[in-house]
């Protein structure tokens, strides 16, 4: 865009930069806005008469004696207990990365290495196992998990979750590895070692950028599902997610909507951070299965 | 690779595929066509002071040799498929003998579950998916023409939309445009209707949800076809600059085309994801308005009595659903594939 050719007309320039704007403020204004409505009392946030009130805080401030109360985040963290699913997400996430990524990559870089027809089919079927809206698969592990008596825990989830996360994974990792140069592994094979040393010593080294890149999507998956961890896990061991639907059926009724509002904003804040952080990981990993084809 | 080295690097991702994703769906199958076993019912006659009662209960002995005789449960065929909750063959072609005109007919349609279920699903579908391309297409091109510097922060904002959980999200626009809050306000305020609901409309609520999947899957399109626009071959535009294309000419003629097969891939994504709505209707609390093919299974697993058999033919009329969405790209692929040997 350097020449001066190229350059665009101001109107339209101004038109891009407003259009910019405009979608900026959908994007991130509802964000901010319970963000700061987060630290309101009910009223204020859920305002009759005025809707700055939830500037002001004029309620907030008549009850708690100043225009910001942390009493959302009191509710939800202490009387709820919200820290127990907060803790139980992080388990679950933190066994689901890791475990899908283990067996991951080592299919994926078998996919990448075998010149034969099964793998064709293989990606097909994961790429069908992909379009299937996990909620079909739960109601066909319920009755099972009850005869065996494993429903309810945690591990039951993780595993579920790993499961229905390798399609991706092996698409990813898949793509990922046919980059990798393959007179990588075959001269270390031609040196004597066999695949599993070729792989450990001369694959392993080269191959993080791409495995962190799948692990974001990995935990993205374990940390946002609702449907399986809703119906899979009993109510002592709820992940976050399904702890605020639970919140949704039990505070509305008394009242308590910003006990919802203050967990809604601490289940955010992990994934802010983690795109502040990761932001070109995920870019790239987003736009490694589309580009190369 | 030999086949057996392969085998050995693929068995565990492939065994946990087999387990949890492919014999589900034969369970799935399976308990679809079962129903499970009526308890047996023995009645006693219980004579006591004040006269005779006859009274009904269950017998555990006969009942639990009739589970182990057939742990399926008894057989019931495609029954489960025609009853009311799913197909409904005889309310429908009751339906369609009864009324005389074609809207009607499908407004008796609309009031059975599962083809009212099918047609908000079918609707976001259809809606979201090109509204939320051609959206994402316009901030590519509006962000790609931005200085380097603001381009990453643009980025930073409008990754949220999609990375955050579908059902927080969905919560975070739903306390915006409760009527009390700061949307909802504005809108009845636009709108001079004090008494304004969105809640409360059944069109309304389906716009919304429509505006919050755009909104949620917009920044996946975004993404893609920004990094599709960096490798837009410099050499083809400046030939057609000088063969005096406009700019509008050169996006359509020459920017468009190649982005096509990144279109053809969101498009394909996303039909998939949008297929499963559930998410945003639990969110919004919209089922009295809007349900779809994921959340009847939800609502029947969930609850005080798990109807399995029910939620499992859900299930496999949604898997029915899927393939037919799928098979056009699994068609070309085949052809590709085919072709290429």
């Amino acid at each position: 865009m350097s020449s001066i050719s190229q350059r665009r007309p101001l109107g339209l320039q101004i038109f891009l930069a407003a259009f910019i704007v405009i979608w900026l403020i959908c994007a991130a204004f509802p964000f901010l806005w319970t963000l700061w409505g987060s630290f309101k009392v009910e009223l204020d946030f859920f305002s009759v008469n005025d809707w700055t009130d939830a500037l002001t805080g004029d309620r907030t401030k008549a009850t708690h004696g100043s225009a910001f109360t942390a009493a959302g985040y009191k509710g939800a963290w202490i009387q709820e207990e919200f820290w127990r699913n907060v803790i139980n997400t992080f388990v679950v996430c933190l066994f689901v990365v890791t475990t899908s990524l283990t067996i991951g990559t080592l299919g994926g870089y078998a996919l990448s290495r075998s010149g034969y027809k099964y793998v064709f089919w293989l990606l097909i079927i994961a790429l069908m196992f992909r379009a299937l809206p996990q909620i079909t698969l739960v109601s066909g592990y319920l009755p099972v998990f009850f005869d065996w008596n494993i429903w309810g825990f945690l591990p039951t989830a993780i595993i579920v979750l790993v499961a229905i996360n390798q399609p991706f994974t092996l698409w990813m990792l898949h793509s990922f590895f046919e980059s990798i140069p393959k007179d990588l592994d075959e001269s270390a094979k031609v040196d004597g070692c066999t695949q599993f040393q070729a792989f450990r010593h001369v694959i392993i080294p080269v191959m993080w950028p791409g495995v962190i890149t799948t692990g974001l999507f990995s935990f993205l998956l374990a940390y946002n599902d609702f449907v399986v961890t809703a119906l899979v896990l009993q109510e002592s061991n709820r992940t976050m997610i399904p702890a605020i639907a639970a919140f949704l059926g039990t505070t509305q009724t008394e009242g308590n909507v910003m006990f919802a509002v203050a967990a809604v904003v601490s289940a955010t804040a992990p994934l802010f951070v983690m795109v502040l952080f990761f932001q070109r990981q995920i870019v790239s990993g987003l736009t490694a299965g589309a580009v190369k084809g | 690779m030999k086949h057996r080295t392969f085998f050995w690097f693929f068995l565990p991702t492939g065994l946990a595929m087999l387990v949890f994703i492919a014999f589900p769906i034969v369970s799935v199958l399976m308990q679809s066509v079962f129903l499970p076993h009526e308890a047996v019912l023995i009645e006693t006659e219980n004579c006591g002071p004040f006269g005779c009662k006859v009274e009904t209960a269950i017998d555990q002995e006969a009942t639990n040799k009739l589970r182990e005789a057939a742990p399926l449960g008894r057989f019931a065929g495609l029954e489960i498929y025609k009853d009311r909750g799913h197909l409904a063959f005889s309310e429908v072609g009751e339906a369609w003998r009864t009324t005389d005109s074609l809207g009607a007919f499908f407004s008796e349609l609309g009031d059975l579950p599962f083809y009212r279920a099918m047609a908000f699903t079918l609707t976001y579908t259809f809606v979201c998916t090109p509204l939320l391309i051609a959206l994402g297409f316009a901030v590519a091109v509006g962000v790609n023409s931005l200085n380097q510097r603001l381009k990453g922060l643009v980025i930073f904002f409008s990754l949220l939309p999609m990375i955050v959980t579908p059902l927080v999200g969905s919560l975070i626009l739903f306390w915006m445009i409760d009527s009390r809050g700061v949307l909802g306000n504005f809108i009845s305020y636009l709108a001079n209707d004090p008494s304004l609901s969105l809640k409360a409309s059944t069109p309304l609520m389906w716009i919304s949800l429509i505006i919050y999947g755009i909104w949620s899957s917009a920044p996946f399109a975004f993404v893609v076809f920004y990094a599709g626009l960096q490798t837009v071959p410099q050499d083809t535009l400046e030939s057609a600059q000088i063969d005096g294309a406009t700019r509008w000419q050169r996006i359509r003629y020459v920017v468009i085309p190649h982005l096509m097969p990144l279109v053809t891939f969101v498009a394909l994504i996303q039909l998939m994801d949008n297929f499963r709505v559930f998410e945003p209707i639990v969110g919004f609390n919209a089922e009295a308005h809007a349900t779809s093919l994921s959340w009847i299974i939800f609502n029947d697993l969930s609850g005080e009595t798990q109807q399995l058999s029910a939620a499992a033919t859900t299930s496999v009329l949604t898997i029915l659903g899927v393939a037919v969405l799928l098979s056009p790209v699994l068609v070309r692929t085949w052809r590709d594939f085919k072709g290429g040997h």
